[in-house]
């Protein structure tokens, strides 16, 4: 039996009786990338509520149509919900193969529908009430949980990274995690003396850790891109955006790194968003083939990796005035990996009705995120319910069985 | 009536009193003269030599005087103004800018041929793109040369308080205006500064108010306008009030029409005489909910483009825009976490004058806080990036400031590009990091190089002048040399060419913080 199968059965027990406290390093070769969706993501044309009369009345011009009805309608995940066809080629063959699974009406309950303040609490991963620490997000205490970060002083289990010019708040706090914009890869251009001597300035000073970091992760993509950068140069054809970093982000989970974060911008659809085809419709088109270029990439070590896909919030069930949506409050996740339990729409669910609308606006949040989050860190991880409670303190946990 | 109500009255009863006559202003600071470095490194764009020699000539206190004091005309060196006064931005007023675009983008797509539309349109673009590179380097070159240096930070500030994206719509072409409207205010009232982002077609675009109308209600700049420009996320409004704001804000939009081929919207005999139009702002009273409003437990009586004002009062007004504003302020000049006594300390003077945000400044600047703070702020990239250029070249007029926006660029902080409402952070945190610091030392590397194409001119046929850094230069010995750690100075020593001397200079630990 491999160690991952045990873990899997093991954590299928209650959280509660559940004590991995001698597994506290992470499984062998166990990957989690969180993709964070900034802005805001519109989860209704992408998981559409197909069984919903309400949701086709009061988005009368940007609604998926029900599966069938159109050549671009929605396709078809089960009786209630549909994807967004401009996630057929890329998004539904992984969930054909249980590799995606879908979170509906997940979210958090903080509604001030702002979205750095939403953002922010969400990166802290902390309780909305009491006093909060403000440089503490939950992917660095998951690192701490799981042994602490290579990078550190101490040299630990971990080998985190944040695809992101600047480090961001889900990984600020204790454990030392490096950052580099995949942008801006390019040319070395400060030699090994010339680093040296930059360290040493640095020794005695609080950056004396970043310092170092930022010159190692940069040789290591330099080395790790090499070729990419080889072959682009003579003139291959290259993809663009969202799917190239998504390629660059597989290479470096692939060959080095084991716990990865980027975000993409450009969801806060207020105008003209569209429906089959339109803005949102390319973004989600883009956003689809980046993932399935992130899984094609990780190759056979797609098995043992769990991505998570999530946006502060969702948007107003009701179109606006201007064929768009205002900020919401319940969204939907996605989950993807080799192992995830997916071909399905999991966690608590309701019928989407006026009634069952959260202060008639919004989807309702029915599937916190700490807490599925933190049932999803015990099971991929093999983390004890009290190794969760560090990572995110005082939530209830909500295994929904994903990985 | 809510306990505020009542700091609202007060606040308003000692307004008027309260205002700058003409006599002589107090001393900013108090006790021991503050060491111009340091004061420089804080409170202009980075200390260079020029601005050294003036301080030590006029002293400390006269020169915290007249960077308190506004100038929007501040005289530049002769051949920085003449590259400005050469800028299209500077010639044209926005709106015949954007109206002569307007037309230009719709003979772009009526263009019958495939190739040629797509040629028409490209050049649209690249127009587009040219008056939004030509507002960067305008504000570069002000950074860089103006002697009013605090004017020009606080500018940097509002702008990305009030923070527009270029890359939507128009915004190219209206973000050079847009900072010359908050620039006029940079030191002024908040009330002045929130009516002119309130009315720019900057931000009527960015946050999709033109599009928000009666019956077709979009609260995106409403709930912006409470969270990020005024009130703060724990200002105490409420969703209701994002909504009633919302209402308030129906019908105020842009038109890019020509006003000459144009005529204004026929209206209901009721409403005759309440259309509004100047420049490219509009008021249109057919787009308009004339309902009354409920916001922040007032009613705002539903007629027109005066409710604006009002709610700009109300707003401006309110004791939590003070703190939140002040709290902002603290976090630029002062610290990343100011001490709540200074917050508390500048929100009271900032009640006290209605919103004078030199005075509030002064009581920032003028605070024990301030003093013991200098050197403990992290640079950001826009910080960073014009100090050096300062420090390298000090009153010598750089030709051009693309290769400082490609920097910028890099670095995560180019001008106007910031895609989210909330602006550039001013903390540390979202700066320091490995992969930030890996790409400085590679900017500092170009600048200390060499002129890294800041004195090559653009266009088909550049000339470039010979330019090298002068960072070895007399306000090193003077000053900086001696505040340098040791680990610094063995590092300098060992430079093999004065290209890595410069390196390491701008690499070092003391060059990062200002």
């Amino acid at each position: 039996m491999q160690r991952r199968t045990i873990l899997r059965t093991m954590a299928a027990l209650p959280l509660a009786t559940c004590s991995f406290g001698a597994w506290a390093a992470p499984a062998a070769g166990s990957k989690f990338l969180l993709v964070f969706l900034r802005g805001g993501l519109d989860t209704a044309s992408v998981l559409v509520p197909i069984a919903s009369e309400f949701y086709y009345r009061v988005r009368p011009d940007i609604a998926i149509a029900r599966p069938g009805s159109l050549p671009d309608a929605a396709l078809a995940l089960d009786t209630s919900w549909g994807l967004h066809p401009a996630l057929g080629d890329t998004l539904l063959p992984l969930y054909q193969r249980k590799e995606l699974a879908f979170v509906a009406f997940a979210g958090t309950d903080d509604a001030s529908r702002s979205h750095f303040e939403t953002q922010d609490s969400m990166e802290m991963g902390q309780p909305l009430t009491g006093p909060r620490d403000f440089a503490s997000g939950f992917l660095n205490r998951l690192v701490e949980t799981l042994g602490g970060s290579s990078g550190g002083a101490a040299g630990g289990a971990v080998n985190p990274i944040a695809f992101t010019d600047q480090l961001p708040l889900v990984m600020r706090g204790g454990q030392h995690i490096g950052n580099v914009a995949l942008q801006s890869v390019g040319k070395a251009v400060i030699d090994a003396r010339q680093r040296d001597l930059i360290a040493g300035m640095y020794a005695p000073t609080r950056f004396s850790v970043p310092v170092g970091e930022g010159f190692a992760v940069r040789e290591e993509i330099m080395k790790d891109l090499a070729d990419e950068m080889d072959s682009a140069s003579r003139g291959a054809i290259t993809t663009k955006g969202f799917e190239r970093d998504a390629q660059r982000v597989g290479k470096l989970m692939r060959e080095k790194f084991d716990l990865g974060f980027i975000d993409v911008g450009g969801w806060d659809t207020h105008v003209g968003q569209g429906a089959a085809k339109g803005y949102l419709a390319t973004r989600l088109a883009e956003l689809g083939k980046g993932l399935a270029a992130f899984a094609a990439t990780m190759g056979p070590a797609w098995r043992d990796t769990t991505v998570v896909v999530m946006s502060e919030f969702g948007r107003t069930l009701r179109q606006n005035g201007n064929h768009g949506t205002d900020h919401g409050h319940g969204t939907a996740y996605m989950v993807l990996g080799g192992a995830v339990r997916g071909g399905r729409v999991a966690g608590e669910q309701r019928v989407i009705t006026e009634a069952n609308l959260f202060q008639n606006r919004d989807l309702p949040v029915l599937n916190e995120y700490r807490g599925v989050l933190g049932a999803l860190f015990a099971r991929q991880y093999g983390l004890s319910a009290r190794a969760i409670d560090r990572v995110f303190p005082g939530a209830q946990p909500r295994d929904l069985q994903l990985a | 009536m809510p306990l505020w109500c009542l700091g609202l009255l007060s606040a308003c009863a000692s307004a008027p009193g309260s205002d700058a006559g003409p006599a002589p202003a107090p001393p900013v600071v108090s006790g021991a003269a503050l060491a111009p470095v340091p004061l420089l490194d804080r409170l202009s764009w980075g200390a260079n030599s020029a601005d050294y020699e003036r301080i030590r000539a006029e002293g400390a206190q006269r020169w915290l005087q007249e960077q308190l004091q506004a100038d929007p005309a501040a005289p530049l060196p002769a051949s920085v103004n003449e590259q400005i006064a050469d800028m299209t931005i500077s010639r044209q007023p926005v709106a015949r800018l954007v109206i002569g675009l307007e037309s230009q983008r719709k003979s772009a797509d009526a263009v019958p041929d495939e190739e040629a539309r797509k040629a028409a349109q490209h050049d649209y673009q690249l127009e587009l793109n040219r008056l939004a590179r030509e507002a960067a380097t305008r504000s570069l070159l002000r950074d860089l040369y103006s002697p009013k240096q605090l004017q020009e930070q606080l500018t940097w500030f509002w702008v990305n308080h009030f923070s527009v994206h270029q890359n939507k719509h128009m915004i190219r072409a209206m973000v050079g205006d847009y900072e010359d409207q908050l620039r006029a205010h940079a030191l002024g009232r908040f009330r002045d500064l929130l009516a002119a982002s309130a009315r720019h077609p900057a931000m009527l675009a960015y946050l999709d108010n033109a599009q928000n109308a009666v019956k077709h209600v979009n609260e995106n700049y409403a709930r912006e306008l409470l969270e990020l420009h005024t009130l703060g996320v724990d200002g105490g409004y409420t969703q209701r009030d994002v909504q009633e704001l919302a209402r308030v804000l129906t019908g105020f939009g842009i038109n890019n029409s020509d006003p000459a081929a144009t005529q204004a919207p026929k209206l209901k005999r009721e409403l005759a005489g309440q259309y509004l139009r100047d420049g490219l702002f509009e008021f249109n009273p057919n787009r308009h909910d004339y309902g009354d409003k409920q916001l922040l437990g007032h009613t705002i009586a539903g007629r027109g483009a005066a409710e604006l004002d009002e709610v700009l009062d109300l707003l401006s007004r309110h004791p939590a825009t003070a703190r939140t504003i002040s709290r902002k302020l603290a976090r630029f000049l002062v610290a990343d976490e100011p001490a709540p006594a200074l917050v508390d300390a500048m929100a009271r003077e900032f009640q006290r004058t209605d919103g004078s945000i030199a005075a509030v400044l002064r009581v920032a600047i003028g605070s024990p806080a301030f003093a013991q703070s200098l050197h403990g702020k992290f640079k950001d990239p826009v910080h960073y990036v014009v100090s050096a250029v300062r420090l390298a070249y000090d009153s010598r007029p750089i030709v051009n400031a693309g290769p400082m926006v490609n920097w910028l660029n890099r670095l995560g902080e180019a001008p106007y590009s910031h895609q989210t409402p909330d602006g550039y952070s001013l903390a540390e945190s979202a700066w320091s990091g490995p992969g930030q610091l890996a790409v400085r030392f590679e900017i500092a590397k170009a600048i200390g190089s060499g002129s890294a194409g800041l004195f090559k001119t653009d266009g088909p046929n550049p000339s470039e002048r010979p330019a090298f850094p002068q960072l070895a230069n007399a306000l090193y010995y003077q000053s900086t040399q001696a505040s340098l750690a040791p680990a610094t100075r063995q590092a300098l020593d060992q430079a093999q060419s004065p290209q890595e001397w410069n390196l390491l200079l701008l690499s070092s630990p003391e060059f990062m913080m200002r």
